[in-house]
């Protein structure tokens, strides 16, 4: 059941991804509807798994890295349509649903293996995995969405106004956007940074015995959302660096994800 | 033969300079004198004319394609009293599928002058209003003008054909609005008060900008432009110091030299803390030091920039037009389709009729010669006959039907008609 449901949401995710690229081309109101149904199904099952597999290990998707990459992408899906809700920007799915499926199959090949033996102080790590994985899951949008930013600017700054120029939203709507985002992200990636630490310690881990290579990478991703987060209120980090800034934060965490496996 | 024989007859500016088009434009008074005319000829049996200052059309349905075209032509010329030999040679003709081709392309301002001006379907519409409460129109004509304005709908919104803008000003105000999402927060300040500046002003104003500032060497022009902007006026010497308050700037002196440097647009954008600014540089020889545009959150369009963005956008409107061709191939298709099975119940009602005049003759003949006959025995010979002609007949007639729906469905009818000697 739970596997029929995972591959459902795949193929939609896939299915959603190709319909946005052809919208991309083909401006067809009816292309970008039928992408955001696919999606809509997707996550209609992509739930479903989360529920079916929660009931099967009695705990919420935190335990393995399966789990958590299904999650977090779920996650993305979840930002995908409140900002579509909200902004109604068309183009956004031709930039984040893609990441979602690439997620989701990359996560094929992890092992769905669950260990059955529940980690000590479970209320701790519930609360650092949900809120750290909530908040890079903004920082995927926030990525998506600097990405169609710096896009947008070079058309706009070289004064070649391509057919992306006339698809893309203005760059003051892009610019809120990733504030807004990163106004989300940040705090929650922050507060899921403390409640690791708080599990670190319950758990009696010494401080010192924290492996340095896996804590420094975050800390500086720590220091690039603060740089843009505090940065635009005090020394206007705005616009093309704000942009910046959420792009190659969000390549750090996945460098940083690939080092903690 | 009963078909729905459409053609057109026209002149635009591609065909004809504006010395000969103006001659033969039709106002609306004149066009219903001509309804009149046109009615009466007996040649036309509907028909909608089209004036504009780039084309003048006649759509018309009928009874003969040369004899249409050639009486139209020939209207044209009597009716301005031109020589029909002098213009001749100006007109354009369409008939059938061509015409409704030709006025998909007209409705969805794929034939205009700017391609994707949105003028030219309301003026399309005018027309076919007034054609209307003339009654110089029919079912054939109503449907497809209708279907005219359904394409041209099509294709606005499937394709971006009217989407770029193709004056300075409006290539501006595009790029204002792609950097800034609503104008009605932003502000705009004109530095040097030229016509082309108030122009582009009140272009942006029209989409919502509230807040202007003018800055003139002549302060007292400052003051009266600004007064008729809504706006405010600023010294000449303080516009550098005001410049960080507008969104946009529109620069419009006769100075020789550049009178904003960099470093004066840098200064200006951290006093508002990288807030984008975007700089339209109208005056030649330039205002703006070029390398300005280098700075990050700066747009700078001097007037060749904007040139170049209404070319590419003319260019961009061009590609999107072979789009929207498709769309109206498309339509052309199902429109004609339409026709064909209009068509094709006349031919079924002529076929019908002639074997039951087959059926009736021989039927008759054959009952006077048997007298032993009750009236019962005639009536099932009589029903007889005619299940026979019924079970015949329906095969063709159900074939005949669909097959009109079909490209080449006009053979089948012909053959039918050549087949079953309908057309004598």
């Amino acid at each position: 059941m739970a596997k029929i449901a995972f591959n459902i949401s795949v193929v939609s995710y896939l299915a959603a991804s190709i319909a946005f690229f052809v919208f991309l081309v083909h401006r067809r109101g009816s292309l970008s509807k039928s992408a955001n149904i696919l999606v809509a199904i997707g996550l209609v099952f992509h739930t479903a798994w989360i529920a079916i597999r929660s009931a099967e290990t009695g705990h919420g998707p935190y335990t393995t890295t399966f789990e958590m990459v299904v999650f977090f992408s779920w996650v993305v899906v979840i930002g995908y349509f409140l900002i579509e809700w909200r902004y109604k920007i068309k183009d956004l799915g031709a930039f984040v649903i893609p990441l979602v499926f690439l997620f989701l199959f990359y996560s094929v090949f992890l092992s769905r293996a669950h260990p059955g033996e529940q980690s000590s102080e479970m209320l701790w790590m519930t609360l650092h995995r949900t809120l750290s994985i909530t908040g890079y899951g903004a920082f995927t949008v926030a990525f998506a969405v600097g990405l169609m930013y710096l896009i947008q600017e070079h058309q706009v700054k070289s004064k070649k106004l391509g057919i992306m120029y006339f698809r893309m939203p203005s760059l003051e709507v892009l610019d809120t956007l990733n504030d807004k985002i990163i106004a989300v992200g940040f705090p929650l990636f922050t507060l899921g940074f403390m409640t690791g630490a708080i599990w670190n310690m319950k758990r009696d881990i010494p401080f010192y015995s924290w492996d340095i290579e896996k804590i420094a990478p975050l800390i500086i991703v720590w220091l690039i959302y603060s740089l843009v987060f505090f940065g635009r209120l005090t020394i206007g980090v705005r616009g093309k660096k704000a942009a910046q800034g959420a792009v190659f934060g969000f390549v750090l965490v996945v460098l940083t994800y690939f080092m903690h496996i | 033969m009963h078909e729905s024989k459409l053609v057109m007859v026209g002149v635009n500016h591609k065909s004809t300079p504006v010395e000969i088009r103006e001659k033969l434009a039709f106002t609306a008074s004149k066009i219903e004198e001509s309804s009149e005319r046109l009615a009466s000829s007996g040649e036309i049996v509907e028909h909608i004319i089209i004036s504009t200052c780039n084309r003048v059309e006649i759509y018309a349905r009928v009874n003969d394609h040369d004899l249409g075209i050639s009486s139209l032509k020939q209207f044209v010329a009597d009716f301005h009293n031109l020589k029909y030999e002098d213009l001749d040679h100006y007109f354009y003709s369409y008939r059938d599928y061509r015409a409704v081709e030709h006025l998909f392309r007209v409705s969805s301002s794929l034939d205009s002058l700017v391609i994707g001006e949105s003028q030219v379907l309301g003026q399309v519409k005018d027309a076919y209003n007034q054609a209307r409460s003339l009654e110089a129109t029919g079912m054939i004509l109503n449907q497809l003008f209708e279907k005219a304005f359904t394409v041209a709908k099509r294709v606005r919104e499937e394709t971006s054909v009217s989407e770029k803008g193709v004056s300075i000003s409006s290539a501006a105000v595009e790029l204002a609005r792609k950097i800034f999402e609503d104008l009605e927060n932003h502000s705009v300040m004109l530095v040097g008060a030229g016509e082309m500046a108030e122009l582009a002003a009140k272009h942006l104003i029209s989409y919502g900008v509230k807040t202007v500032y003018v800055s003139s060497r002549t302060y007292n022009r400052a003051v009266s432009l600004a007064e008729t902007l809504n706006g405010s006026a600023v010294e000449f010497e303080k516009f550098a110091d005001e410049m960080h308050r507008a969104d946009i700037i529109i620069t419009s002196t006769g100075a020789p030299n550049f009178i904003i440097s960099k470093d004066m647009i840098a200064n200006a954008i951290h006093k508002r803390k990288n807030k984008p600014m975007f700089f339209i540089d109208i005056a030649v020889p330039r205002d703006i030091e070029p390398e300005a545009n280098d700075l990050e959150n700066i747009y700078l369009y001097d007037i060749d920039d904007l040139q170049s963005v209404v070319t590419a956008n003319m260019k961009e409107r061009e590609k999107e037009a072979v789009q929207a061709m498709d769309i109206i191939s498309g339509e052309v298709q199902k429109f004609n389709k339409w026709i064909e099975s209009l068509s094709v119940v006349p031919t079924i009602v002529e076929l019908r009729n002639k074997a039951e005049f087959i059926r009736k003759s021989e039927l008759d003949r054959t009952l006077k010669k048997i007298s032993s006959l009750s009236d019962e025995d005639k009536s099932s010979i009589d029903q007889m006959t005619l299940s026979i002609i019924n079970k015949i007949l329906h095969h063709p007639t159900t074939k005949l039907k669909k097959q009109t729906q079909t490209e080449d469905g006009h053979h089948y009818m012909k053959a039918i008609r050549h087949l079953f000697h309908l057309d004598d």
